[in-house]
């Protein structure tokens, strides 16, 4: 006799009710590409499942205020297929795209790799470098939420009992405008981040930077949006200059952790080398725009 | 809980089974339909030896419920053969030796079936990536390559 519930609802608000039924040890399964391996190892353990995947707001991508909605459900493969998103946002669609395999790609979601609160999240960086934030549904109505401020810690978020992330909100791009995410790891497909590096900027028509966001992964227990890394592009022609500033802010803001893939120092080091590796690549884009 | 009641479309045949939430669909495709094609090498989702396709999109069975199946269209290596005749990619997984112990092979092939769905004329590259996830400790990869260049050429009536 199975000891776990399942549902697969297909409204929010009937999601909303079979969690809060659930309690605390009620989970939510977007691709599963995280919840069936704790699952499986014991790790995670719930009395109830919630199959958000059947819920028509968490599978679409629309256009929305001149950027995107895109639901916390859609998989990393939908994603990349989607031009106009990929147009837009290459360093985000980047970011969700290095998650695992083809195989992994046909399950894995942001609302996934940002619930699961994993310090390493690839596409979480990126997202917060682009500012996104998400629509969060729960007993008490909807919320909106920056996404720098769902994660608390590893394997914790912000969300209340009963709360879930029904979608995301990718803003407009104004002209001349770039991102990208890049990682470091020991090969080249199928492992995970030593740190991660997420840059978003935009230009004004003479070149010169108005806006920047720096968001690095890995480096401490949460993915760390770097105020200090934007200050040191904004205002300027993201010379030389400007992006070894970014490169100091970046290493300055590391906290990381000494394990098997790379030790304090090492992380350190490489936080400032790939946050200006990100940068260079965004605003080879932004040029391009 | 009682078990659930799935109705799926397997390799285009209806199929409707029972099963618990705990169980994931490659348990149910090997343990309840005896569809043992598809092989459990990790259980982690990282060897894509459990490959197949749900609604055409290539996934891992050992990461997808069997209760998340219900009203999808599941593809499976048993589905891959018209009837006797082994489908291209088969026969040069044989011709060009790409086996030897073969747990891999049944993943490999479902999932390369899906590249070449996708993209009929890949480069080695692209190849590799996408089959990235699947992995092989006897062969050395280079036999598999092989042996997808040449059905996709085969495919592709050349
Ligand atoms: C072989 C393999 C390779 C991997 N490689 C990488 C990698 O390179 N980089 C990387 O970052 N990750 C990697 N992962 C981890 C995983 O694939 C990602 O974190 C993925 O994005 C998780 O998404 P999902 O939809 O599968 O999440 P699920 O497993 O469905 O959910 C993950 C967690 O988030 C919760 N959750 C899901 N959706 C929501 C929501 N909308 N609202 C609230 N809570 C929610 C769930 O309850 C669960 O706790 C890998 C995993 C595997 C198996
Ligand atoms: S058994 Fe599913 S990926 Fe290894
Ligand atoms: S043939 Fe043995 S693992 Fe591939």
């Amino acid at each position: 006799m199975t000891q776990i519930q399942f549902s697969a609802p297909t409204s929010v608000d009937d999601a909303v009710r079979q969690l809060t039924d659930g309690g605390s040890a009620a989970k939510i399964l977007a691709g599963g590409t995280d919840l069936l391996v704790q699952l499986r190892a014991g790790y995670a353990r719930p009395t109830t499942i919630v199959d958000i995947k059947r819920i028509p707001e968490l599978r679409q991508i629309k256009a929305e205020n001149g950027g995107f909605r895109v639901g916390a459900a859609v998989a990393g493969a939908e994603l990349s297929e989607h031009a106009e998103v990929k147009n837009s946002w290459p360093g985000v669609v980047e970011g969700l795209d290095l998650i695992g395999s083809t195989q992994i790609q046909g399950r894995a979601s942001l609302g996934g790799n940002l619930c699961n609160a994993s310090p390493a999240a690839d596409s979480v960086p990126a997202m917060i470098a682009a500012a996104a934030t998400c629509t969060i549904a729960g007993p008490g109505g909807q919320r909106e939420a920056n996404v720098e401020d769902i994660v608390t810690a590893p394997g914790q978020t912000s969300l209340g009992e009963g709360e879930f992330i029904v979608s995301f909100f990718l803003p407009a791009r104004p002209p001349h405008s770039g991102d990208a995410y890049l990682r470091f790891i020991p090969r080249t497909e199928m492992d995970i981040a030593v740190v991660g590096a997420g840059v978003s900027l935009s230009l004004d028509d003479g070149g010169k930077c108005v806006a920047a966001r720096l968001a690095l992964g890995a480096v401490a227990p949460r993915p760390l949006l770097v105020e200090d890394g934007a200050k040191a592009l904004i205002g300027t022609m993201v010379d030389d200059a400007a992006l070894a500033k970014l490169s100091a802010a970046a290493s300055a803001a590391c906290n990381p952790i000494d394990d098997k893939r790379g030790t304090i120092e090492y992380r350190t080091k490489v936080a400032g080398v790939l946050a200006r590796r990100a940068a260079e690549i965004a605003l080879t884009r932004a040029r391009a725009n | 809980m009682a078990k659930h009641h799935v109705a799926t479309t397997i390799n285009g045949d209806p199929v409707e089974y029972l099963c618990d939430t705990e169980q994931t669909l490659l348990d149910v495709l090997r343990d309840n339909l005896q569809l043992t094609g598809s092989k459990e090498g990790c259980a982690s989702g990282d060897c894509g030896a459990c490959s197949v396709t749900i609604d055409g999109r290539l996934v891992c069975a050992c990461l997808v419920l069997g209760v998340e199946a219900d009203g999808c269209e599941v593809g499976t290596i048993e589905g891959i053969a018209e009837g006797d005749s082994l489908h291209p990619l088969q026969q040069h997984f044989l011709q060009d030796a790409a086996l030897q112990c073969g747990i891999c092979t049944p993943g490999f092939i479902v999932a390369a079936k899906s590249l070449l769905e996708r993209n009929p004329n890949p480069t080695e590259t692209e190849m590799r990536y996408w089959l990235a996830g699947n992995l092989c400790r006897c062969t050395g990869y280079d036999k598999i390559i092989t042996a997808v260049t040449n059905a996709a050429s085969e495919l592709r009536g050349e």
